[in-house]
């Protein structure tokens, strides 16, 4: 945790002085703090808790454009392309994403189908842009978008249904199965889907929603 | 940068902003006078806690457990090979991967979709039992247990995705072809079900130990 930082209390005749707005409060547990200044390079940890509460980076806001834009061109190519492909006996067969969504529609399982394409590529696929939506205007100093709060407490929403790197795994595990069966390759698509893996990490760590809060409060700072 | 935090006089316990009459925006971290409805800064819904919050929790708990029996009856996988048909289950299709040698993968597809499942049915249970009681002793470990059980409850989907993509891809006409069994369907639906129960549960709760708030001050 590096520099995670310690409390160490004042009483309750603190807070009578104090007015809300100079306070703040972990998301998680409800313990309550002083609120500080986004400064760069600080971890801000839940004394109670340990929840990362923020993680203010400096000029992390062009990182994570670069690699929103990555994501979405990666998503979008990734889509069309053979991630795996497959021979026995002269008969070849690839699959793209598209293939694997659609796998599901034959066997009446339409509402599969409907999850797999949404979790795998429209669910990032839009996280993405409306992360472009909310940081372009902040990034290059003008104003907020329309509705830009409303759009990034979607994209935040929207977080956990992001599920592209487990389906990279998925990919592996089922190129294991049927190794035995017959000849079995990673199309370019598998490893397109390897490389958004590590630009969504990175992403993460550097996207820090406190400070994006700050920022679309105070649009001029 | 200091984050400063609060305590109750002469006491350890720390002090909350429910226990101060205000409440919290979960994402932006602001708090607001008691009765405040919307964040001013970020537009978020406010609740102090989520009253509901439990009644979720065991209503997407239950439907998780429900379809997670048929999920292991059912097949995942039927294949038809040249002159064999052949249906796999979660496990079976696990124990089959451990005979061919790939004991590693059988072992990842172990721990995804009975290990992880089971587990976090359990965790969740435990936790949302728990909740409210006074006196508690082990909030730290109970919310990391919770966070955890958020953090994992995706990865269950791999079996799911696997499914897919071997129906999608071995399609041999008559050398071999793979179908998604009914099993698919109920894994998935297990799967999103648990997560939005773990996503229900109201962390703070965790942390309260029947204190009752301070009255709302205007
Ligand atoms: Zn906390
Ligand atoms: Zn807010």
């Amino acid at each position: 945790m590096g520099d995670g930082l310690l409390m160490d209390g004042p009483s309750e005749k603190v807070l009578v002085d104090v007015a809300p707005e100079n306070l703040m409060a972990c998301s998680e547990c409800d313990a309550l703090y002083q609120a500080v200044a986004p400064e760069p390079e600080t971890l801000i940890v839940c004394e109670r808790c340990h929840h990362v509460i923020a993680r203010p980076r400096r000029k992390a806001g062009m990182t994570v454009i670069s690699l929103a834009f990555a994501t979405l061109v990666l998503v979008v190519a990734a889509t069309f392309l053979p991630f795996l492909s497959i021979s026995v006996a002269g008969v070849e067969n690839s699959a793209s994403l598209i293939d694997t969504a659609l796998a599901f529609s034959e066997g009446g399982l339409a509402f599969l189908a409907l999850a797999t394409v949404a979790l795998i590529i429209l669910i990032p696929t839009l996280r993405m842009l409306l992360i472009l939506y909310v940081l372009v205007p902040i990034v290059f100093d003008r104003p907020p978008a329309r509705r830009a709060k409303s759009a990034f407490r979607m994209s935040i929403a929207l977080k956990p249904w992001s599920m592209a790197e487990i389906f990279v795994i998925g990919c592996a595990v089922a190129l294991v199965k049927i190794v035995d069966l017959a000849d079995v390759a990673f199309g370019p698509a598998f490893w397109m889907f390897s490389a958004l893996v590590i630009i969504v990490t990175l992403q993460e760590r550097l996207l820090c929603s406190w400070s994006v809060w700050n920022a679309l409060e105070q649009p001029q700072s | 940068m200091q984050l400063v935090g609060m305590e109750r006089a002469g006491t350890a316990s720390v002090l909350t902003a429910r226990g101060s009459g205000l409440v919290t925006c979960r994402q932006c971290t602001r708090v607001w006078p008691m009765a405040t409805e919307i964040c001013g800064r970020c537009g978020t819904k406010l609740r102090s806690r989520d009253d509901l919050s439990m009644q979720k929790v065991w209503a997407w708990w239950l439907t998780g457990v429900i379809a997670y029996v048929p999920a292991n009856l059912y097949p995942m996988l039927e294949t038809r090979a040249l002159f064999d048909t052949q249906d796999s289950t979660i496990v079976g299709g696990a124990v089959d991967l451990l005979l061919h040698g790939a004991p590693v993968v059988a072992l990842v597809i172990l721990i995804a979709s009975v290990l992880i499942p089971v587990g976090k049915f359990l965790a969740i249970a435990y936790l949302a039992v728990t909740v409210g009681r006074r006196a508690q002793t082990r909030n730290a470990d109970r919310h990391k247990l919770f966070e955890f059980v958020e953090f994992i409850g995706r990865w269950s989907m791999i079996d799911v995705f696997v499914v897919a993509i071997l129906s999608s891809l071995v399609q041999l006409s008559s050398l071999a072809t793979i179908k998604p069994g009914p099993a698919s369907l109920a894994f998935a639906i297990s799967v999103i079900a648990t997560m939005i129960s773990a996503q229900s549960f109201d962390s703070r709760m965790i942390w309260d130990t029947g204190f009752p708030p301070k009255a709302p001050q205007a």
